[in-house]
């Protein structure tokens, strides 16, 4: 057995050193467009409601600029520095009857994850001799979920290590959420993986190139071969991020601040930022998996790139489809109320994890028709 | 009252057509225009009629208005106005015409605005204004003395002018600067 990175053709030291350049350049992104995203969320919010949403902060050499200066002051472009120096001025509050260690633990258990997701997801297809992966696993998506499974601790024990009872009921309520639907997600996967064969997100993408019925106009996107698919996951990813519809964890109304209530500063800063890279996962998930990844069915974007235009192009293409995604997000927060706890439950397990179970039945039946028999 | 609920239909249990909706009206308001106002820059303007800030007032001959008579100490609910009057010589700035206040304070921070001492003012002369936005970086800065509500109060057009003609009398009589 050569290990999983032979493939690659290279040297261990060279592997390493390149590893640690995506490494280090793929979480300096993800951090941005956290950052980004809240800014993103509160305009759009804001601008949903009829508001104008942040746009005060101005930084003294460029906000002089004319033009654009006063235009990136009026979309709030400088607002995620002033939000992050803010979260570290805070002070730093730790109640006296919290679990001290499970307190500390806590947010960075939910932020971890969140990060080490984005390691499967190829958001390129190469640039100069490098796969724009960080890690071409062969069990991609299992790893993926794997790690996902892993983000609800950090809420759990956020919950308990509060000591009181609005954290705890928030904890409580996610435990039971995420674990719920992260079945109906798993299971509505399977049947990608069915017509893909493989498990590596790789060759996910690599299915989903060229147009479906070769019609010029539909690309061969999973989304349209299976869109219950689709919709169970779409609906998964909201409730694994603990987003409106479903953010029973930190429901506002019943729950104070869930989860996060006895937390200050960084530390909540750490939970937010852990929420919005889960949402940037989870949209860069629905990419790859259903969306094509960095694909595009025209002008022969579907190839992996030859020149460093071209690789520069795809992760482009993967970054303007994974922003569409948070958009849509940012979005239906506004559009549907929350739904009761009973409700949510009602819903992953008795509608979601039967359909997807149906799915992968009939995705069965017909391939084995297809198959001649 | 028993409403009779209809039955949902499928399409409708299906949650699409609640969630369509929302698109709707969630895109509608996205390109609304705006009711933010830009609060420092741009500034509500108010009604006629609003109950702002109390402030005292002048007559045209720039008397002041007020006789001490103290109704608007007694009547005012939360206690926030204080009069000094200036005793039985009166003060000799103004001669022996109106009973001018020697010191008039209202503390703002007290203050309701409810307009009982506009209303029980039997010389017109204290007036509630537009100010709505009351600011000040102590306790002792937001209690306003008679200069200043005289200042911010300005003039008020007065047809009868009662001071200006006591103001000649006393003048004919020798007796007012």
């Amino acid at each position: 057995m050569s290990p999983w990175f032979a493939q690659a053709d290279l040297d261990w030291k060279t592997f390493a050193l390149w590893s640690v350049v995506k490494i280090v350049c793929v979480v300096g992104v993800l951090l941005f467009f956290v950052a980004y995203s809240v800014l993103a969320e509160r305009k759009i919010s804001a601008f949903i409601q009829d508001r104008l949403g942040p746009n005060r902060v101005a930084l003294p050499l460029i906000g002089s600029i004319p033009v654009i200066g006063p235009f990136l002051t009026k979309l709030g472009f400088w607002q995620p520095m002033v939000d992050g120096l803010k979260s570290f001025l805070k002070e730093d509050f730790t109640p006296a009857h919290v679990r001290k260690v499970y307190f500390w633990l806590a947010p960075a258990i939910t932020m971890i994850p969140a990060f080490l997701t984005v390691a499967v997801i190829p958001f390129g297809s190469t640039l100069g001799n490098q796969q724009m992966v960080i890690a071409n696993l062969d069990v991609g998506i299992l790893y993926t979920f794997g790690i996902v499974s892993l983000g609800v601790y950090g809420i759990v024990l956020a919950g308990y290590a509060a000591n009181s009872k609005y954290p705890f009921l928030g904890g409580i309520r996610s435990s039971a959420q995420m674990i719920s639907y992260e079945i109906a997600m798993g299971m509505s996967v399977i049947p990608v993986f069915m017509l893909v064969g493989n498990l590596n997100l790789n060759s996910v993408i690599t299915y989903q190139t060229g147009h479906l019925f070769n019609w010029v106009l539909l690309p061969n996107w999973l989304v349209f071969k299976q869109p219950i698919a689709f919709l169970i996951f779409l609906v998964a990813a909201f409730a694994e991020t603990n987003r409106m519809p479903f953010d029973m964890p930190e429901c506002e109304t019943e729950l104070v601040g869930g989860y996060n209530t006895e937390y200050s500063s960084m530390k909540f800063a750490l939970f937010f930022m852990g929420e919005y890279a889960n949402m940037i996962a989870s949209s860069a998930m629905m990419v790859t998996l259903f969306f094509g990844g960095w694909t595009l069915p025209w002008f022969g974007l579907d190839q992996p790139a030859g020149n460093f235009i071209g690789g520069v192009l795809h992760i482009g293409i993967f970054i303007a489809k994974m922003l569409a995604f948070m958009v849509f997000f940012i979005w239906v927060r506004w559009m549907v109320p929350r739904f009761r706890y009973d409700q949510l439950m009602n819903l992953g397990w008795q509608r979601f994890i039967p359909l997807a179970l149906v799915n992968i039945v009939v995705t069965g039946a017909v391939l084995w028709l297809l198959a001649g028999h | 009252m028993i409403v009779k609920r209809d039955k949902l239909t499928f399409w409708e249990r299906l949650y699409l057509p609640a969630i369509i909706g929302g698109f709707k009206v969630t895109l509608r308001h996205f390109f609304n225009k705006k009711v933010t106002m830009q609060y420092p820059e741009e500034k509500w303007v108010v009604p006629p009629g609003y109950r702002g800030a109390p402030y005292l007032v002048k007559d045209q001959a720039d008397r002041t208005k007020c006789v001490s008579c103290q109704l608007c100490e007694f009547v005012c609910p939360p206690k926030a106005i204080r009069i000094t009057p200036p005793g039985p010589q009166g003060s000799p700035e103004v001669g022996n015409v109106e009973k001018a206040p020697k010191e008039f304070e209202i503390n703002m921070l007290r203050c309701i605005f409810c307009g009982f001492c506009q209303e029980v003012c039997p010389e017109e002369a204290i007036f509630l204004m537009k100010d709505y936005s009351l600011t000040g970086t102590s306790r002792g800065e937001m209690i306003y003395n008679k200069e200043k509500l005289l200042s911010l109060g300005g003039v008020h057009q007065d047809k009868i002018q009662k001071w200006k003609h006591k103001a000649e009398e006393a003048k004919e009589q020798g007796v007012a600067p």
